[in-house]
């Protein structure tokens, strides 16, 4: 998993090599993080938060919602490798 | 008199749940979870709004944008809706002028569907606390 975090000032010189569209962050002025996911980790990351909302909202009881948050959570990777290896068959 | 007497410990525990149909999805609207914690589910409400807040703060760290109300394609439109959504971090978000880049690379395409995805999970939680204060699930 690529986690790259950057802390610092937008004017500090370890943005000074990127384009102002990186440098402008949501802290701008105070301290500007930036996160780099790739691909994968950006969807294991949404499926996990994804999983805890569906399991709470979709079933009634507590066992109910882990069951199924650990069932869309399989669903979500499980779909993750099931595109992947159909572009990758596409693509050859 | 005792029917009158009857009818007054019925009207208020009436009046209460009109009352919470309206305040739950309000405050669950404002601040993710904040609609469960209000009627004491505390852990799923904070499981809400951790999660829904992690994917906002997510999104905006990977650089994503935030749609404004906007009349013109549809994309930006849905786009606009769902970030919505997330009520409160959405307004703090335009009054911090945070989420304005360009998406000008794909971490940013990311981070922007992470905060309307954040905004549509919410109407969930939203529509799950309406129906917690309903009765129609405990």
């Amino acid at each position: 998993m690529h986690i790259t975090l950057r802390l610092g000032r937008s004017s500090d010189e370890a943005f000074s090599h990127q384009p102002s569209a990186i440098s402008s962050t949501f802290f701008t002025g105070i301290h500007s993080v930036t996160i780099t996911l790739n691909h994968f980790s950006a969807a294991l990351v949404f499926s996990f938060f994804a999983s805890i909302v569906f399991g709470i909202t979709h079933r009634d009881n507590a066992r109910d919602m882990v069951r199924y948050g650990v069932y869309c959570f399989a669903m979500f990777l499980g779909g993750v490798f099931v595109a992947g290896w159909a572009m990758w068959i596409l693509k050859r | 008199m005792a029917n009158s007497t009857t009818e007054k410990s019925k009207a208020v525990p009436a009046q209460n749940i009109s009352a919470m149909t309206v305040l739950a999805p309000a405050v669950g609207w404002l601040i993710p979870g904040a609609g469960h914690m209000i009627q004491k589910r505390w852990i799923r409400g904070s499981l809400l709004f951790v999660s829904i807040v992690a994917l906002f703060l997510l999104g905006l760290a990977m650089q994503g944008r935030i749609y404004k109300a906007n009349g013109g394609d549809i994309l930006d439109i849905l786009g606009f809706i769902g970030d919505v959504g997330a009520g409160g971090l959405y307004l703090l978000s335009l009054a911090m002028d945070w989420g304005q880049g360009a998406i000008a690379f794909a971490t940013a395409d990311y981070g922007t569907k992470f905060m309307i995805v954040a905004g549509l999970l919410n109407f969930i939680a939203i529509a799950d606390a309406y129906h917690i204060a309903i009765g129609k699930k405990q």
